[in-house]
């Protein structure tokens, strides 16, 4: 991180490369119902970020051995299509789409409620079809709305998104150059009815004050896209 | 084949939740996951809902229905279930000497034991009386708290299909097809001249002449295909 630091990436108007302002995020669209023989999906672009996810259960948990007798298990899978980047990915689970799945069911598990389902599976799949940047918040707030489209209980949804740093500047929702180029990055998931934090990873470094911009930044987004998700789903798209 | 009705609409809207949501009235409005519906001073939550730090929160994605001091969340779309009680049509997956499994569309298979099959049977005798994959309308007799159901044969009506075509749709859609107190089913049977059995499960045993089998496909398929609107 950072070592690019001539790299110039904001204007002297404060624009970014993209045009946006520090406080913008990417256009987001967001579509249920997109996979009709899953229980729940959802289709969601994110700039030129696009995820589908698909979710099937609750279900009888096989093997036997992964049932847990008081709750139901979430088997998620996060996975990067071959043709979602410019260099091929090798098909199949790696190193990064290991712990991005990892991340993503513990954020997700403290929002379903599965003590309702005991010794059951519900399974949740991130296929990003297009990556730019930030799909790991994509996948997140994607599975969640695909979760309530399934009927899936759940106290809250969850909304992820990551600010960064670049040239010194605290901004949100970091677009591919800026999170090559960039200093940090903070990815957060955020419960928006509460404001409590399910998921907070950070890479490069932040000051406190720097931190807290960051922080404020996602919160103030994940507003808009809580707002989103409601229009998503109350759309009537969605049987 | 052709006796008397297996199942009342009338009593079954009455008696299972299989009516869907009943309230009426206009403006209910869709809610998402961790959406306020209101103090729980105010109310209690019901299905669909939970406190939580002195507020009722919805926890499913559905339409808000208010009754006597309670709050739920129907949901758009959902699982089948079973509760003790229910109507369902059940496909034989497999059997052992003194039991049957029967899948009923919901995350586990129920059992149906020998000695609540059809009539007497021999111990060993469970293939020859109903093998894999003969449909049959039985009731949820208990469910426990691990999601393993009992169903049962013994009852009014329940038995193994053996004529007809069964129907799937999803669960959260059987009240559009039921309608208020049953008059949408009504119309439909008097219409087509079919015997129709609407299970809990979001299955139906259609029993009558092709055309009226047809009929009957046709209007389900509208059913599916109309977005979801107004008071269900």
């Amino acid at each position: 991180m950072g070592g690019y630091g001539d790299v110039q990436m904001i204007d002297e108007n404060g624009l970014r490369v993209d045009g946006r302002g520090p406080g913008d995020v990417r256009e987001i669209t967001i579509e249920t119902g997109v996979v009709p023989v899953a229980d729940g999906s959802c289709r969601m672009t994110w700039g030129t970020n696009e995820v589908i996810v698909a979710v099937y259960g609750p279900m009888e948990a096989h093997p036997r051995k992964i049932q847990r007798q008081d709750r139901a298990v979430l088997d998620v899978a996060y996975n990067m299509a071959p043709f979602s980047t410019t260099d091929r990915i090798r098909p199949g689970f790696n190193r990064r789409s290991r712990e991005i799945s990892k991340v993503t069911k513990d954020a997700l598990e403290s929002v379903v409620l599965l003590e309702l389902y005991p010794r059951s599976k519900i399974r949740v799949s991130i296929e990003i079809v297009s990556a730019e940047a930030g799909t790991r918040c994509v996948g997140l707030t994607a599975a969640s709305v695909a979760l309530a489209d399934a009927g899936i209980p759940m106290t809250d949804m969850v909304v992820s998104v990551a600010s960064g740093k670049i040239n010194d500047v605290v901004v949100c929702d970091l677009n591919k150059e800026e999170d090559n180029y960039g200093e940090a990055d903070l990815p957060m998931g955020i419960l928006p009815n509460t404001g409590e934090l399910v998921f907070l990873q950070m890479d490069g470094d932040l000051s406190q004050d720097e931190f807290k911009q960051a922080w404020d930044y996602n919160v103030e987004a994940a507003n808009e896209i809580h707002q989103l998700m409601i229009d998503a789903l109350s759309g009537g798209d969605s049987q | 084949m052709n006796g008397s009705p297996v199942a009342r609409p009338d009593n079954m809207t009455k008696m299972s939740s299989a009516g869907g949501p009943r309230e009426e009235g206009r403006g209910q409005s869709l809610v998402i996951p961790g959406d306020d519906l209101g103090s729980s001073e105010e109310f209690v939550p019901g299905h669909g809902a939970m406190e939580m730090d002195g507020r009722i929160r919805a926890v499913k994605h559905g339409r808000i229905s208010k009754r006597e001091g309670s709050i739920s969340v129907n949901p758009t779309h959902t699982r089948y279930i079973p509760k003790p009680g229910d109507l369902v049509i059940g496909y034989i997956e497999g059997c052992t000497n003194n039991l049957w499994f029967v899948e009923l569309g919901a995350p586990f298979n129920a059992i149906l034991p020998m000695s609540l099959g059809p009539g007497k049977i021999d111990f060993g005798g469970t293939r020859s009386v109903m093998d894999v994959g003969d449909a049959i309308l039985c009731r949820i007799q208990e469910v426990e708290e691990t999601h393993s159901s009992v169903a049962t044969m013994k009852g009014m009506g329940l038995r193994k299909i053996r004529s007809g075509v069964i129907e799937e749709i999803a669960p959260h859609l059987l009240g559009r097809l039921i309608g208020k107190g049953g008059d949408s089913l009504r119309r439909l049977k008097e219409g087509t001249d079919c015997r129709i059995v609407v299970a809990d499960n979001g299955r139906m045993w259609i029993d009558g002449e092709l055309e009226g089998i047809l009929e009957v496909r046709e209007s389900l398929n509208s059913i599916s295909d109309k977005p979801q609107g107004g008071a269900n």
